[in-house]
C-alpha cells in the first residue's frame, strides 16, 4: 500500500446512521462529514446522545447491533468501509485502525492476561510473531509509563488499576502501529489526578508514532489538550468545526457558546456557620474498616443547617465509606455520628424510623437506584406511605406536590416507568424520593457525575433551590472540583481514609493549599490548549528542584 | 509464581483444598439427611418382603418368625441406626431376597452404570459444546434452527421411544445389537460396540440441554464490551467465540454438564430396561418390586453420592475457570 501524504487518511461524507427502537428506525447521525489527515487529531465533542461514539465506530466501518449506516461513505486510505465485505474490514481493524474504549475494565477480556490480549492482534494479522509482539508490548508499556513494564503484562485485567488499564489499552491499540486510533472517552471514568497521567501518555505516544486520532469526549477542557481540530455535535448533527485555538477563543454557534458557559456557574457561598449553633450532623473521630482493612482513620466534620459540605477525593479515599457510616450501613470501629446533638446508633438496624427518615440518600446511578418495575408515582409514594403514613387522596396530593418540587409535571410523569425517563429526569425522581421522607439532611453520592454538563447543572440548581426552601443540609460526595465550585459552602478533602483539609470553599480555593489539595486543584483540566504541557513542565521542574535539594 | 499474583501458587492450591474439604463436609451432612429421607420413604412403602417371599399361603406365624429372622420386627429407629452403623463401616448389609452381601451385588452393577454413563458423556459433552459453539457462531441461521429443532425433538420424546426408534433404524438392519449384554471375556472394542445403542440413546437425551446452555451462555456474552473490542481488533468470528466468549461462559456450562452427568448415572433405568443392560438402575427397580429394602436403600444412597460429588466437581472447576478467583489481587 502506498502512503501519500497529501490525500486525507479518512474521509467521511454525508454519513447517516439509524438506530432501531420499538420497531422504527430513527436517525442517530444525520449527514455528518469529516476529513482527517495523517498524524492529525480531531476532537469530537457533544453531550450523550450526540452520536459521537456511533460516529467514531462508523469511522471503523463498524455499527453496533440495532444500528445501520443508511447512506454516505467512509473512506479509509482509499478503501470504502461502508460497502466493504467483512473480511476486508477485519483486515484493517486492529492492524491499521484501532480502538480505545471508555471502560478499559470492561473492554479487556477478564479471562486472559494483558500481554496475551496485546499480542493477539499482531499475531492474528500476521504482522509479527508472538515473541516479537511480546517484546514490543514491554517497550510500549514503558512508553505509556506503566509501572513494572516487564511484568505488568502477565497480570489479569482485574489485578490492574483503572488508570493503568486505560494506558495498557492504548498500548494494545498501538500494537500494530495503526494509522488511526479512535479514542472513545478514554479518561471519563478516571479521577482527575489519574486522568492527567493517561492524557499525557496518550498524547506522547500519538506524537511519537505520528498516529492520526479521533478523540471523543464530552469534556471541553480535555479535548482542548488533545486535539488539533474540534468538531461539535448535537443530536447527530454537526454544529461547527474549527481549529482548537480558534474554537476555544471564539465559538460561533449558540450551542457551542452554551457548552462553554456551563463551567461559569457557581453558587454564592453561605457565610461560615455559627460555631455555637448545633450542627445537624456531626461525624466525630470515626474509624471504620472492611474486615481487617482500615478504610477510615479518625474522620471528623460537621454539617450545619442550610449548608452544603462537599466531600472530595479520588476513588478509594473513603468518601462513600463515610456515607455508609453515617447511614449506619457500616458501623464504625471507633467514634460516633451525632444527629442534632444526640448519638445515632451505629447500626441502621437499631435506629428508629424517625432517625432513618431524617437522613436520606441520592445515588450516582439513578438507573440502578430506581426499581424498573415501579412507576414514578409508586417510587415516590412509598416513602411517603412508609414514614409519614399518608393514604389515599392525601398520599396522591403529596406525591403530586413532590413532583412539582422537582419540576416534573405530575399528570405527565406519575404513571411512567424509569425506562421512560431521561437520565436527568431519573435523577430528579431520585431527589423526590429522598424529599418524600421529609429529611433534614441528604447525602448526595456523585449525583451528577453520570450526567452531561447541562443536565447536571439543572440538577445542581434544583438542589440549591430545594435547600433554601426546605432548610436542608447536604453532604455532597464528588471527585469533580468543578461541581464543588458550583455547589459547596464548605469542603472536606479526603485521601486514603483521612481528612486532609477542611474549611470554607473560598478558603479552599485560595492558596496556600495543602499539597494534596494543590495536586487535585491543579489536575482539573482548563480550557487552555497549553494547560497540560505547562502543567507537566511545571511538575517536572518541581520534581527536579526537589531532587537537587 | 511471580510476585504480582499477590499470592503464591501454593496458597491458591491450599485455598482450593480448603474449599474442597468444606464442600465434602457439607456433602456428608447432605448424605446424612438423604439417608434419613431414604429410610423414611422406604418405611412408607406398602408390602413386606416376608409376605412377598413366603407367598399367599403362609400362616401369620411363619411370616412373623421370618420377619424376626430378618430383623424386621425391631422398631424403625433401631433398624436405621443399625443400617447407618453398617454403612459407616463399609457394610451395606445383605440382600433380603437372596442373602448375598449387597456390596458384591452393587459393585458390578455400579461399574456397568458408570461405564455406560462415561461412554455417553464422552460422546455427548464434546458434541454438545461443539454444536453450542457452532450454533452461536451461526446464530439465528437455518443451521441454528435445524440443530435446535433436532436436539429439542430428541429431548422431548420419552427415552424408551428414542430407544425403540434407534432399534428399528440401527438394529433391525443389523448394524448394532439391540441387547446390550456384557460378557466377561469381551474386548473393550466389542463392549463399546455392544453398548453403542444405549449410549447413543442417552446422548440424544442429554445433548440438547448442554448444547442450549452453551449457546445461551455464549450469546449472553456477545454484547459485552470485551467482545466488541475483539471485533474491533479484526478477529475472526470463530476466534471471538472460542477464545473470547467461551472461557467466560464456562461456569454455567460446567454446572449443566454436571447435572446431566448425574442424570446419566441415576436416571437411566428406562434405557437399561429397554436394552436389557445390567446397570444399577435396573437393580434398584427390581429390588423395589421384590421389597428388597436394603438393596434399594444402598442404591439410592449411591445415587445421592453421585449428585454430591458431581456438583462438588462442578463447583471446583467453575472456580478454576475464573481467573478472578484464582489470581487474587
Amino acid at each position: 500500500m502506498t502512503k501519500t501524504s497529501n490525500t486525507p487518511l479518512l474521509t467521511i461524507k454525508d454519513l447517516y446512521i439509524e438506530g432501531r427502537a420499538d420497531e422504527t428506525w430513527s436517525g442517530i447521525v444525520n449527514g455528518v462529514s469529516l476529513t482527517l489527515n495523517r498524524g492529525e487529531v480531531l476532537g469530537l465533542i457533544g453531550e450523550s446522545g450526540a452520536g459521537k461514539s456511533t460516529l467514531g465506530l462508523a469511522a471503523m466501518g463498524y455499527t453496533r447491533d440495532g444500528c445501520r449506516i443508511s447512506s454516505g461513505s467512509v473512506t479509509f486510505d482509499g478503501t470504502d468501509l461502508v460497502g466493504a465485505p467483512g473480511k476486508t474490514k477485519r483486515h484493517l481493524l486492529g492492524s491499521r485502525i484501532a480502538y480505545v474504549a471508555q471502560s478499559a475494565a470492561a473492554s479487556f477480556n477478564p479471562a486472559h492476561r494483558l500481554i496475551d490480549q496485546f499480542t493477539e492482534a499482531p499475531v492474528q494479522h500476521g504482522t509479527s510473531s508472538r515473541d516479537v509482539a511480546a517484546k514490543d508490548a514491554v517497550d510500549l508499556y514503558q512508553r505509556m509509563r506503566l509501572p513494572d513494564p516487564e511484568t505488568i503484562g502477565f497480570r489479569y485485567p482485574h489485578q490492574v488499576s483503572g488508570g493503568q488499564l486505560q494506558r495498557a489499552m492504548t498500548a494494545m491499540a498501538m500494537a500494530c502501529r495503526p494509522d488511526l486510533i479512535i479514542f472513545d472517552e478514554p479518561t471519563t471514568a478516571l479521577d482527575v489526578t489519574t486522568q492527567i497521567e493517561v492524557l499525557a501518555a496518550i498524547r506522547n505516544i500519538v506524537d511519537q508514532f505520528q498516529t492520526a486520532a479521533i478523540y471523543i469526549t464530552h469534556d471541553l477542557a480535555v479535548v482542548a489538550q488533545m486535539a488539533d481540530r474540534i468538531k461539535v455535535l448535537l443530536r447527530g448533527d454537526e454544529v461547527e468545526e474549527a481549529e482548537t485555538a480558534a474554537m476555544l477563543a471564539s465559538p460561533q454557534e449558540d450551542y457551542t457558546k452554551s457548552l462553554w458557559a456551563v463551567r461559569s456557574h457557581a453558587r454564592t457561598e453561605q457565610p461560615a456557620a455559627d460555631r455555637a449553633e448545633m450542627p445537624v450532623l456531626s461525624v466525630q473521630n470515626v474509624t471504620a474498616a472492611y474486615g481487617p482493612i482500615k478504610v477510615l482513620h479518625d474522620v471528623s466534620f460537621d454539617i450545619h443547617k442550610r449548608r452544603t459540605v462537599a466531600v472530595v477525593g479520588e476513588s478509594g479515599s473513603g468518601k462513600s465509606t463515610t456515607a455508609r457510616v453515617i447511614t449506619g450501613l457500616l458501623p464504625p470501629l471507633e467514634g460516633q455520628v451525632l444527629f442534632n446533638g444526640s448519638a445515632l446508633p451505629p447500626n441502621y438496624k437499631t435506629r428508629s424510623g424517625d432517625q432513618l427518615r431524617k437522613v436520606q440518600m441520592i445515588y450516582q446511578m439513578a438507573d440502578t437506584a430506581l426499581n424498573p418495575k415501579q412507576t414514578v408515582g409508586q417510587i415516590v409514594g412509598r416513602p411517603v406511605q412508609f414514614y409519614l403514613g399518608l393514604r389515599g387522596q392525601a398520599l396522591r396530593d403529596r406525591v403530586a406536590e413532590l413532583l412539582n418540587m422537582i419540576e416534573l409535571e405530575p399528570g405527565d410523569f406519575l404513571e411512567r416507568l424509569p425506562s421512560e425517563l431521561s437520565g436527568g429526569q431519573k435523577q430528579r425522581v431520585g431527589i423526590a424520593r429522598a424529599l418524600a421522607a421529609e429529611p433534614q439532611m441528604i447525602i448526595c453520592d456523585e449525583v451528577t457525575s453520570a450526567l452531561d454538563q447541562i443536565v447536571a447543572e439543572g440538577i445542581l440548581k434544583l438542589l440549591d433551590r430545594l435547600q433554601g426552601e426546605l432548610d436542608l443540609a447536604y453532604m455532597f460526595i464528588t471527585h469533580d472540583l468543578a461541581t464543588v465550585k458550583a455547589i459547596a459552602d464548605e469542603v472536606v478533602v479526603m485521601q486514603s481514609g483521612k481528612v486532609i483539609e477542611q474549611g470554607q470553599k473560598s478558603a479552599m480555593f485560595t492558596p496556600p493549599h495543602d499539597p494534596y489539595t494543590e495536586l487535585l486543584l491543579s489536575s482539573v483540566p482548563e480550557m487552555d490548549p497549553d494547560w497540560l504541557t505547562d502543567l507537566l513542565k511545571r511538575r517536572a521542574d518541581d520534581a527536579n528542584a526537589y531532587s537537587k535539594t | 509464581m511471580p510476585f504480582w499474583d499477590g499470592q503464591s501458587r501454593g496458597d491458591v492450591l491450599q485455598s482450593i483444598w480448603i474449599m474442597i474439604a468444606r464442600r465434602l463436609g457439607l456433602g456428608l451432612v447432605t448424605l446424612f439427611v438423604v439417608s434419613l429421607l431414604i429410610f423414611a420413604a422406604v418405611e412408607m412403602l406398602p408390602g413386606d418382603i416376608a409376605e412377598e417371599i413366603l407367598g399367599q399361603s403362609a400362616t401369620p406365624e411363619t411370616v412373623a418368625a421370618f420377619r424376626r429372622e430378618l430383623g424386621l420386627d425391631l422398631p424403625s429407629y433401631q433398624r436405621y441406626l443399625a443400617w447407618l452403623g453398617g454403612i459407616l463401616q463399609g457394610d451395606f448389609g445383605t440382600s433380603l431376597a437372596n442373602g448375598r452381601p449387597i456390596s458384591d451385588l452393587i459393585a458390578g452393577r455400579l461399574s456397568n452404570t458408570l461405564f455406560l454413563a462415561l461412554y455417553a458423556a464422552a460422546i455427548s459433552v464434546p458434541l454438545a459444546i461443539s454444536l453450542g459453539i457452532l450454533v452461536s457462531l451461526y446464530r439465528n441461521s437455518l443451521f441454528d434452527r435445524a440443530v435446535n429443532l433436532i436436539t429439542l425433538s430428541s429431548i422431548s420424546f420419552p427415552e424408551f421411544f428414542v430407544a425403540y426408534i434407534l432399534i428399528v433404524l440401527l438394529s433391525q438392519s443389523g448394524y448394532f445389537p439391540s441387547l446390550a449384554t456384557l460378557s466377561p471375556g469381551a474386548t473393550f472394542a466389542e463392549t463399546l460396540y455392544r453398548t453403542f445403542l444405549p449410549a447413543l440413546t442417552l446422548t440424544l437425551v442429554v445433548t440438547a440441554h448442554m448444547m442450549r446452555m452453551t449457546r445461551a451462555a455464549i450469546i449472553n456474552l456477545l454484547a459485552s464490551p470485551y467482545i466488541e473490542m475483539a471485533r474491533l481488533k479484526g478477529l475472526s468470528p470463530g476466534r471471538i467465540i472460542v477464545k473470547h466468549a467461551l472461557p467466560n461462559a464456562f461456569a454455567p456450562i460446567i454446572n449443566v454438564i454436571a447435572l446431566n452427568l448425574a442424570y446419566l448415572i441415576t436416571g437411566v433405568v428406562v434405557v437399561e430396561v429397554v436394552f436389557v443392560y445390567p446397570g444399577l438402575g435396573q437393580l434398584m427397580v427390581d429390588s423395589v418390586a421384590k421389597r428388597d429394602i436394603p438393596v434399594v436403600q444402598a442404591a439410592a444412597l449411591i445415587f445421592a453420592c453421585a449428585y454430591v460429588l458431581l456438583n462438588l466437581t462442578a463447583d471446583v472447576l467453575s472456580t478454576l475457570s475464573n481467573p478472578r478467583l484464582i489470581h487474587t489481587r
